[in-house]
């Protein structure tokens, strides 16, 4: 049994534990709100380029000279597996499920025969795959110094993607992220960003009354400048939902310690009365038979 | 006074400006253009430069843009930047970072088409500061 003198240290480290996941809490609720603001400014942006592409891929109409970002390779033997996590752990499942959700992917193309390259953006991704995939694993892209989080970060990775696209590494590039649903409710993701024919055929049906344009340059010029930007406007979505996705899934988790360590607190502190008043009673018993002796 | 239209400027980051203006002046790909409302629809990709914006009200306005695309309709206009800022935030450093990276992407280039490409693209962008300085 614990002594008085344990349990009092032993609830004033809880406490303290307590503090710090509170703070934890409530910086990940600031930092939310940022994020969140940076996600929805970034948006119309996404939406409008979305509408251009769906736009001009009408025009081309699936062409020949539609360039080979979009149309792929033809083959589907190489793929390359973008995988976005946070750099910081403490967020309850967030990095697992991304993690998870890639595992799964590459198990499935692994026994397809097929063959897997990965890209891991953000630590604790990295990480977790490390374990078993060690060797496929092409590089990490640290944003552990990157405070907030630009167009640049996106742009530089899509640059890579394209690069080793251009030198024939790979046939389909598949980005995983957490979509940010709300704060309680982050999705892992699997978006397919190259070949991206199928993605956006799908949105050119959407709206189908588009007007006929003039391009300048030729529409086939535009396009090959117009994919590649997707492609980070794409990444650099994924990275800002899965900032929103990590402070959530922090902001939760670290609710959960605190409530816990309350509880803990409560439990420890009837242990400490309790066993401070048997203590109390012992001793008047002790006092009163020792008078009742004489 | 002329007809105002739907003018939108936006970057990656964040929406710069959605406005009723008169005018606007676009460093398109092919040269630069003005457009006002009830322009025939064209798309057109933009190069580094100075987007200026008049709005309804007469103001003028001016932004600096590296690259992107403009999506002009009868009924607006919407120009989608790599990246963008106001004149007057302009960072002086920024641009002669961009600059620096232009000239080793031209001293890097591998093939002729590329080292054009980027040669084209560092000229834009001197001529652009060119602009920028005594403002």
């Amino acid at each position: 049994m614990a002594s008085l003198k344990d349990l009092r240290n032993r609830i004033a480290s809880v406490k303290a534990t307590q503090k710090i996941t509170k703070a934890m809490q409530m910086v990940a609720a600031a930092k939310l709100r940022r994020a969140q603001e940076a996600a929805e400014a970034a948006r119309p942006y996404s939406e409008r380029m979305g509408a251009v592409l769906a736009n001009i891929t009408q025009a081309i109409g699936g062409g020949g000279d539609a360039p080979a970002l979009m149309t792929g390779t033809g083959k589907d033997d190489v793929h390359l597996l973008i995988v976005c996590t946070a750099e910081r752990g403490l967020c309850g499942g967030f990095n697992s499920q991304i993690a998870r959700l890639a595992r799964d992917h590459i198990r499935r193309l692994l026994a397809d025969g097929k063959q897997v390259k990965i890209i891991c953006v953000g630590k604790k991704g990295f990480d977790i795959l490390r374990r078993d995939y060690a060797s496929l694993i092409l590089e990490r892209v640290d944003l552990r110094e990157v405070k907030t989080l630009g167009f640049v970060n996106a742009d530089a990775i899509a640059r890579k993607v394209i690069h080793l696209f251009n030198e024939g590494d790979f046939d389909i590039c598949t980005l995983f992220y957490s979509q940010f649903k709300s704060v309680i409710s982050q999705i892992p993701t699997a978006q397919q960003i190259i070949p991206a024919a199928q993605a956006s055929a799908a949105a050119a049906t959407g709206n189908g009354a588009t007007a006929v344009y003039e391009y300048e340059p030729e529409p086939g010029e535009i396009l090959s400048d117009l994919i590649p930007r997707n492609i980070a406007v794409q990444i650099f979505r994924a990275l800002l939902e899965n900032a929103a996705g990590e402070m959530g899934a922090k902001m939760s988790a670290m609710d959960n310690a605190t409530r816990n360590a309350g509880d803990m607190i409560n439990r420890l502190s009837i242990t400490y009365n309790r066993q401070r008043q048997a203590q109390i009673t012992k001793e008047l018993i002790e006092i009163i038979s020792g008078a009742e002796a004489l | 006074m002329a007809e105002a239209f739907k003018f939108e400027l936006v970057s990656p980051e964040r929406l710069l400006v959605s406005e009723q203006v008169e005018s606007v002046v676009i460093p398109g790909a092919e040269g630069e253009m003005t457009v006002m409302a009830q322009h025939a629809p064209v798309m057109t990709t933009i190069k580094p430069g100075v987007v200026t914006v008049k709005a309804a009200g007469g103001k003028e306005d001016r932004y600096v843009v590296f690259g992107g695309f403009a999506d002009i309709l009868p009924s607006g206009c919407t120009l989608l930047a790599e990246s963008a800022v106001h004149v007057n935030d302009i960072d002086r450093a920024d641009l002669a970072r961009r600059i620096q990276d232009a000239r080793e992407d031209a001293a890097d280039a591998k093939d002729d088409v590329a080292r054009s490409r980027a040669e084209q693209f560092l000229a834009q962008l001197t001529t652009l500061e060119g602009a920028l300085l005594p403002a």
